[in-house]
């Protein structure tokens, strides 16, 4: 047999065998460190502002005269995840169509984007919204008041989606 | 029989045919939207336009050949429209090349240079035709920037349609239905080029029993039933094949259901029943009560309480009730509603397990309801399954008729009503009291089920597998399209994509899974307490027991009843042949 022996102890040289030097380095990053300034956010009080390219909670666009959204089902065609659920109904608004019932499961939700990418009337959008807290199942099913969102707030969203899809 | 080559293809078709029946019945469908083959011909949408040519002859008859040898054809300078072009021994038609597809594209551009481009907002999304070919048949351009014209939306044309001129591509299906089929011509087009739109005549409704079926025949999305409406989108439901229970016709249908409840029913196409129509009164009346108002569970009257019960003790308690009483003294009154399964079931429980003579049903004769195309007088399923099978009265036994004088001479102590809500019935239901013990099986709540001991619930047909025979004695196979608790397993059970993966935390699975069992299992169960020693497992084994012992059905089973559409008693031998069904569209998920 013909081994050949590459242990550590053959690898390292004497200094690096007493650890003393490199324990020296690590404390000197150490305290540079200490005298640097905080980057660590103090969440909640501190929160952070995503870019309008983040894929947040999805919601509905709320204009003025009510909702875009006209009940087409494609978001929820598309979902893979099966999170979505669309009841149609009729009005007697120029758009024939709305949602009776809009729901997002927000445990089914992946983020994924489809919903918005695949909408019609960019009723649906991916807002900044990340912070999604449940204490039931029950609560974490979105009902559409849950989900509509005054369009003011969406503009981020809008502008970016104008631009870059 | 006249040789035709299409696309290359030798085909043979009948003397007379035109081009685009010759095509679909072997297999081919060439594009069309005004076409229909119960319509008259109106060659008006210029879909269907197709290269037609004929074998170039010299003046001595014989054919010219080119130089390899093959025979010249001689090509229409023009394109010719395939449903009005017959067909003659030895034509040439091509229907893909370089000049149709162009010709196909140039007509779905103008189609679409008025017509709303809404699909997201339009209930035909999923099924239409022009939405169909906007993507087989067309460039997907459109040079046309001005505004499209405006006219009528929402208009009523009856009770049961609703009109969209905007979506309209006047086509005039409804228009030639409304007059030729339906017997009612009170569609018209008025204006002219692309201001034109089908119209009522004044002080007229379109309001015909079988209004409804212009809404399939309709291409886009311009006509919709008022019942179904912005109710759902197709693609978020499965479509089951059945038989409509309305009458005793039998027609063919599509049950539509989403989140386990049944949202519409369509005409399917039979040519030897319902052809490709079905009435209005079928479509609007026989699916509410399989959403609403169902047992939904057994229950056992204890003391005037009704107490929810499960299966076994259900007929345990029934049975305890049975016994105490002699056969003669037990009435078994069945229906025509229920299955040719559930009837062979009865009258084996009735005059073998029991031993009574008394076994009949109510027959629902109308003779109001009657006309000269789909309705029929018997207003069941299944009148002549019942007679043919046997759940008559064994010799001197009571009949139906006699029930309710014989339960007030206390000769009949205790009554089976299985599936018959018998509303109307009023000298039955006040001779209810003098009973001393009644079951009921029933698919709905009733004041009958409200005075009964025992209630079994029951499965609807749509809940169901089994064969109805109808007024024709043809027998059909029906599968079920709604889940209960007992065929949620079922081996090819259709569901939509969110009815099979919802989870149980899903809001839209919270829907009712209806504790009934189909007739047959109920009796089965209570039969087999009397010593029956029944033992089938699904409704297909009944059937198998059921063709070798009645004469009439002998040599049947579901898999020929399929294929062939339906087979008539006594036929098995020679059933109809199978024709090819012309789908004008369907569901394209």
């Amino acid at each position: 047999m013909n081994i050949k022996h590459n242990i550590e102890s053959d690898r390292l040289t004497f200094w690096e065998k007493i650890y003393i030097p490199e324990i020296a380095k690590g404390l000197a990053s150490t305290f540079k460190t200490m005298f640097q300034p905080k980057f660590t956010r103090s969440y909640p009080e501190e929160k952070m502002v995503p870019s309008p390219s983040f894929r947040g909670r999805p919601v509905l666009v709320q204009e003025e005269e009510g909702g875009r959204c006209v009940a087409c089902g494609l978001c929820s065609r598309v979902c893979p995840a099966l999170a979505i659920e669309v009841q149609p109904a009729e009005t007697d608004k120029e758009k024939e169509r709305f949602p009776k019932v809009f729901e997002i499961n927000m445990l089914r939700c992946i983020f994924c984007g489809f919903c918005e990418e695949v909408c019609p009337e960019e009723a649906i959008v991916m807002s900044q919204d990340y912070e999604l807290v449940f204490t039931s199942q029950e609560d974490a099913i979105l009902p559409k008041e849950k989900l509509l969102v005054p369009i003011k707030n969406l503009q981020d969203r809008l502008e970016w989606l104008r631009q870059y899809r | 029989m006249p040789q035709i080559i299409i696309d290359g293809k030798l085909i043979n078709a009948d003397n007379g045919k035109t081009i685009i029946e010759a095509a679909y019945q072997n297999g081919m469908d060439i594009p069309h939207f005004c076409w229909h083959p119960e319509l008259s011909v109106a060659g008006n949408c210029r879909m269907c336009l197709v290269e037609v040519g004929m074998p170039k002859k010299l003046p001595d008859g014989s054919f010219e050949l080119d130089s390899n040898g093959k025979t010249k054809v001689q090509f229409f300078p023009k394109l010719q429209i395939a449903c009005a072009t017959q067909i003659t021994d030895g034509m040439v038609v091509n229907t893909q090349n370089d000049k149709t597809i162009e010709a196909q594209e140039a007509v779905m551009e103008f189609l679409l240079i008025n017509h709303p481009l809404d699909c997201p907002i339009c209930d035909e999304a999923g099924e239409c035709k022009l939405q169909e070919y906007a993507y087989k048949n067309s460039s997907g351009e459109s040079r046309f920037i001005e505004e499209k014209n405006h006219k009528p939306k929402r208009v009523e044309w009856g009770p049961n349609v609703m009109y969209d001129a905007e979506r309209c591509i006047l086509c005039s299906r409804c228009i030639r239905y409304a007059k030729e089929v339906a017997k009612q011509d009170v569609l018209t087009f008025v204006n002219r080029g692309d201001h034109a739109y089908v119209k009522l005549f004044d002080d007229t409704q379109f309001d015909n029993p079988y209004s409804m079926n212009v809404v399939e025949i309709c291409p886009v999305g311009a006509l919709t039933s008022r019942d179904f409406r912005f109710q759902s989108r197709v693609w978020e439901m499965s479509f089951t094949d059945s038989i409509c229970p309305g009458c005793s016709r039998g027609c063919n249908i599509k049950i539509g259901v989403r989140n386990n409840q049944i949202l519409r029913l369509q005409p399917r196409t039979n040519m030897y029943v319902n052809r490709y129509w079905m009435c209005d009164y079928g479509r609007l009346t026989q699916y509410p009560f399989v959403n609403n108002e169902r047992v939904t569970n057994n229950f056992i009257n204890v003391n005037a309480n009704f107490q929810v019960a499960n299966f076994e003790e259900a007929k345990n308690k029934a049975y305890e009730l049975l016994k105490k009483f002699k056969p003669g003294e037990i009435m078994i009154l069945g229906s025509a509603f229920c299955t040719n399964e559930d009837n062979f079931v009865i009258q084996k429980f009735a005059k073998q397990i029991l031993k009574t003579k008394q076994l009949d049903f109510f027959q629902h004769i109308d003779e109001n309801f009657k006309d000269n195309f789909l309705h029929t007088d018997d207003k069941t399923p299944n009148t002549k399954g019942a007679l043919e099978i046997g759940t008559i009265p064994v010799s001197d036994g009571f009949t139906a008729e006699t029930v309710a004088s014989n339960i007030n001479k206390k000769h009949i102590k205790a009554l089976i009503i299985i599936n018959d809500l018998l509303e109307d019935d009023h000298i039955l239901f006040n001779a209810i009291d003098n009973l001393e013990c009644l079951i009921t099986l029933s698919t709905n709540h009733n004041k009958y089920t409200a005075k009964s001991d025992v209630v079994f619930a029951a499965s609807t047909y749509a809940e169901v597998e089994g064969t109805f025979t109808n007024i024709d004695g043809r027998v059909q196979h029906f599968t079920p399209a709604v889940v209960t608790q007992e065929n949620l397993s079922r081996m090819g059970m259709k569901m939509s994509r969110w009815d099979k993966f919802g989870a149980y935390n899903d809001h839209w699975t919270q829907k009712d899974k209806r504790d009934a069992r189909p007739i047959w299992k109920i009796i089965m169960g209570i039969a087999n307490l009397f010593g029956g020693n029944l033992n089938y497992k699904k409704a297909e084994d009944i059937f198998i027991d059921l063709s070798n012992h009645i004469p009439s059905f002998n040599g049947m089973n579901y898999e020929l009843l399929d294929t062939h559409q339906g087979i008539v008693l006594n036929q098995s031998k020679r059933p109809d042949p199978i024709l090819v069904n012309y789908v004008s569209h369907y569901m394209k998920p």
